[in-house]
């Protein structure tokens, strides 16, 4: 009997149950989608990714599945809460009848029951439907092939899934039960009668609160697109913590203001249906401005992750290939003490443990650094130094900079196959690509600067800072490389020697097969050098070493790895967070719809057409929709501000794309949940006559 | 001057195998000015029959004509245009809108027609002063007491200035004292400002406020008094009599 009535209530209250059943759903299939990711990369033939970026991966993933799982339990708790609450006059009804709380329980634990285990199969399937597209996208972004497709099924993740969705379950049921054993007759009875919640706001009371919050944000805002150099921690959370403050009270404020300043316009106010729409929505958001304020939240959290990530990606595909112009960088750096750097010449090194280190190599170069003591970046600023020290807190004055040698160079960069360089015995120029560096250095060289290099007076050839770099590098890091005149160089100040070469490979396989052939080549070259060093030493005062071997593969499958890595975990936080606020939103205006039906029916009956009525539902749900997300764009501009400061550092300058990409995904999902409810809603209001 | 022709109209609800007849072939005449009760027992097809004359059912035969035009021909926006142009409508659960004052709530139906904003406020003070309502239209719904609420319904009801007042058992919702005053109101827009008002009950008393009555049975007239020059009192038991003798299942409505 119990039974038959919880079914029958889920018949009766499909359309409450719709959307929460499909959000389930699509949070069942999205869990299961990235949890299975990690099995699907083991499947796929991958080359350019190593075993440790796919322990990473694997482990990411299900952190942040935790996490997910606490967001979509919150979002499960909330909208079956709310589903409760609709029912107030049912359970009265029930408890009249003299039905005991333990049996309304029941009845509730076998609807749960029965939504969990359908939401569960679904979702299930779905999520290995979609999983198959979920391997073309893991074989482009880990640059696998995918010749040989196979159908995978993850049965890890589908346990995980299943585990995972059973605990949130069984706490929704935990959650109705302590609702039921709370309810009183009264308060339900009660409730029946439409508490009618119109908070007549202060006007002035509400302009003063958006002043704070607006003075609050734009407070927020300027501190992060600032000089982020002066940021610390602390201040960040601050940042956030009054950034979420102020978006509460944005929204507080708002929905009343908003309504005085259309009532303001009486001409447009009273028109049509306009006086209904706009209070219907002031009253809509006065009841949720907490939910809001999440939505708005989650919502920028999104477009920041999403967009960051994505550029990411986009990044490392470019930058190994500008960046990475060979296949291999080899030096051994050695410094004593204080970062006290030693020459190691390192064809001599090898040769001596018996390697020929140009063997493999179709082309080749020796490059050598140079450092001069009392030509340190506090000599290079002079009078900038507070400029620099303002956007640099940690630089050290004191540390020398990096000279080459017009010959190196130009050999290098023949390599490179970039432009060459010519300079006069009393000039020189400054190589650099760090962006955050690149202004400042430019700043002192516009002047037309001269400066005191191994005891020769140089002026700069340039007023500006040429493009360039040594190390391979995947970001854009080279903050400035000094190239004089060979005959000025004091060959004793020489500090680093590093080969760089391209390996007489014909294919890609070859090419690899070299790598790591060198590779381990330059560990026993190393480890033998250490050897005799310590044996030398007797174990004292041992130097430090940085082993010194890059080769563009390794740069590039660290790239690809961590890249995906990033991408995953935005697009599965960016689409949790975007289908938790479409839910709630759909959610609340839908059953908002129901309630309201009556009214459309009188709006029918004093003559409202019925394309007036879908304008104004249009109008409504548009709006509902549209509040959060204005708030959210706004102060995604700011973040992404932060979030492109943060990102050149690490060499990403093309954010556009990953906007556009992102906004793809928010309209797809938010829009998906907006033009739902909108045909939903225009459903339950439909003249039945 | 005939204003509403209600033509051996026929409603049928369910199908072939069980037939309700809610009206079964009514005639009836309404003259420009005056003020109409419709009685009957619950079940009677009274409110059958006002769902039909303000178009929001359809008849299933027979025609109903306002003003010479044939209703049950209207279309999909015809229905509307006609709707918010000849008809005002007064229900029994007030039907306000709650998140809209009573000024907006008034408003709402002159905007609905489109009516310039500047015209707006003049009409409402007009008619919020005839309904003694002027003190009270900047409240909330919830802010207003079950008398002031219908007055407010009225108003919006009238202050389009509509052919045809329907009210659907106005008084229902009401204790006797502002089921009086009301009832008063109506007597005044009636006699004051020709205004024809056409109301079903199931109350006696709010009945005898009209100028004629019609009962109603199993879908059928019953038959019709008219109020003459009698007196309100007089009247109310000439009302009585005739429920007494429609067998009783009116009665326990006094």
């Amino acid at each position: 009997m119990l039974c038959k009535l919880s079914v029958k209530n889920l018949h009766r209250s499909i359309k409450d149950y719709a959307i929460y059943f499909f959000t389930l759903v699509i949070g069942v299939s999205i869990f299961y989608i990235f949890n299975a990711i990690d099995d699907q990369t083991a499947t796929l033939t991958i080359q350019s990714i190593d075993l440790e970026v796919l322990d990473l991966l694997s482990g990411a993933l299900s952190a942040v599945s935790v996490f997910v799982a606490v967001v979509l339990a919150l979002l499960i708790i909330y909208a079956s809460r709310f589903l409760m609450k609709r029912r107030n006059k049912e359970f009265a009804l029930y408890m009249l009848l003299g039905m005991g709380k333990g049996k309304i329980s029941a009845i509730l634990l076998i609807e749960t029951f029965f939504i969990g285990l359908g939401s569960l199969a679904v979702g299930l399937v779905i999520g290995i439907g979609l999983s198959q597209l979920m391997s073309a996208l893991v074989a482009s972004l880990f640059a696998a092939d995918m010749t040989e497709y196979r159908f995978s099924f993850s049965s890890a993740s589908m346990v995980r899934t299943v585990i995972y969705f059973s605990i949130m379950y069984i706490v929704v049921m935990l959650f109705n039960g302590a609702f039921v054993t709370k309810m009183k007759l009264i308060d339900l009875i009660q409730s029946e009668k439409r508490s009618e919640e119109i908070k007549v706001k202060n006007p002035l009371l509400s302009c003063i609160i958006f002043l704070v919050a607006a003075l609050g944000l734009a407070w927020a805002y300027r501190k992060v697109t600032g000089s982020f150099n002066g940021l610390n921690q602390r201040t960040i959370i601050l940042c956030i913590v009054i950034g979420a403050v102020c978006t509460f009270l944005v929204f507080l404020s708002l929905s009343g203001l908003l309504l005085r300043i259309v009532m303001s316009f009486k001409k447009a106010y009273f028109r049509g249906l306009n006086s209904f729409t706009f209070r219907q929505i002031s009253s809509k958001v006065n009841t949720m401005i907490f939910s809001m304020t999440v939505i708005c939240l989650m919502l920028f959290v999104t477009v920041c992750t999403l967009s960051s990530a994505f550029s990411v990606r986009n990044t490392i595909n470019q930058t190994v290939n500008t960046l990475c112009p060979v296949d291999v960088q080899i030096g051994i750096n050695e410094y004593e003490g204080d970062f006290k750097p030693t020459y190691v010449d390192i064809e001599k090194i090898y040769a001596e443990y018996g390697y020929d280190i140009t063997e493999k190599f179709k082309d080749h170069v020796f490059v050598d650094v140079y450092l001069d003591p009392s030509f340190n970046f506090g000599e290079f600023f002079g009078p900038y130094q507070q400029e620099v020290r303002k956007q640099f807190q940690f630089l050290r004055f004191d540390s020398p900079e990096q000279i080459m040698i017009l010959s190196d160079y130009n050999a290098l960069m023949e390599l490179f196959g970039r432009a060459t360089y010519t300079l006069e015995d009393d000039e020189f120029m400054l190589v650099a690509n760090y962006i955050n560096m690149i202004p400042l250095r430019n700043m002192v060289l516009s002047g037309g600067c001269t400066e005191n290099i191994f005891g020769h007076e140089l002026k700069s050839k340039y007023d500006h800072c040429i493009d360039g770099f040594l190390d391979l590098n995947l970001n854009a890091t080279c903050s400035g490389i000094f190239v004089i005149p060979d005959s000025v160089a004091d060959k004793d100040s020489r500090v680093s020697n590093y080969l760089f070469g391209n390996y007489d490979a014909a294919t890609k396989a070859q090419t690899k097969a070299m790598d790591s052939e060198m590779s381990d080549i330059h560990q026993k070259v190393y480890e033998c050098y250490y050897r005799d060093l310590y044996t030398e030493r007797k174990g004292q005062n041992m130097p430090t070493f940085y082993e010194g071997f890059t080769s563009r593969i390794e740069l590039y499958s660290n790239g690809m790895g961590i890249s995906a890595i990033i991408t995953f975990l935005g697009l599965y936080i960016g689409i949790v967070f975007l289908i938790a606020s479409g839910a709630i939103l759909a959610l609340k205006s839908l059953t908002e719809c129901v309630d309201s039906v009556q009214r459309y029916d009188m709006l029918r009956k004093l003559g409202a057409d019925e394309g007036e009525l879908n304008r104004s539902l249009f109008l409504q749900t548009g709006l509902f929709f549209l509040f959060p997300l204005a708030v959210a764009a706004v102060h995604s501009v700011f973040g992404m501000k932060f979030a492109i400061s943060l990102l050149e550092t690490a060499g990403t300058t093309n954010t556009l794309q990953s906007l556009i990409l992102t906004c793809i995904i928010l309209l797809a999902i938010y829009g998906g949940y907006f033009i739902i409810t909108y045909f939903s809603s225009k459903n339950i209001i439909k003249n039945r006559i | 001057m005939e204003l509403l022709k209600v033509q051996n109209v026929e409603k049928y609800y369910g199908n072939r195998s069980s037939l309700t007849k809610a009206i079964d072939d009514i005639s009836f005449k309404v003259d420009k000015g005056e003020f109409l009760a419709i009685m009957g027992a619950s079940g009677s097809g009274k409110t059958t029959l006002l769902n039909c004359i303000s178009t929001i059912d359809r008849v299933t035969a027979g025609h109903i004509f306002l003003e010479d035009q044939d209703i049950t021909a209207l279309k999909g926006k015809e229905l509307n245009h006609f709707r918010r142009e000849k008809l005002g409508f007064i229900f029994q659960d007030f039907n306000l809108l709650d998140t809209l004052t009573a000024y907006e709530n008034i408003a709402l139906s002159l905007t609905i027609q489109k009516w310039p904003t500047e015209t707006i406020d003049k009409a409402i003070q007009i008619v919020a002063g005839q309904l003694g309502i002027s003190d009270i239209l900047s409240k909330y719904p919830f802010q207003l007491s079950g008398g002031q609420k219908q007055r407010v319904a009225c108003a919006r009801a009238i202050v389009t200035n509509p052919r045809l007042i329907l009210a659907d058992e106005p008084t229902g919702a009401l204790d006797s004292k502002s089921s009086g005053l009301l009832l008063e109101r109506f007597n005044f827009l009636n006699n004051e400002y020709n205004a024809t008002i056409m109301m079903v009950t199931h109350d006696s008393f709010a009945a005898s406020y009209a100028s004629r009555v019609l009962f109603i049975k199993d879908g059928r007239i019953f038959t019709e008094i008219n109020r003459g020059s009698a007196k309100r009192k007089e009247f109310f038991d000439k009302i009585i009599d005739v429920v007494t003798l429609l067998g009783g299942d009116v009665s326990d409505a006094l």
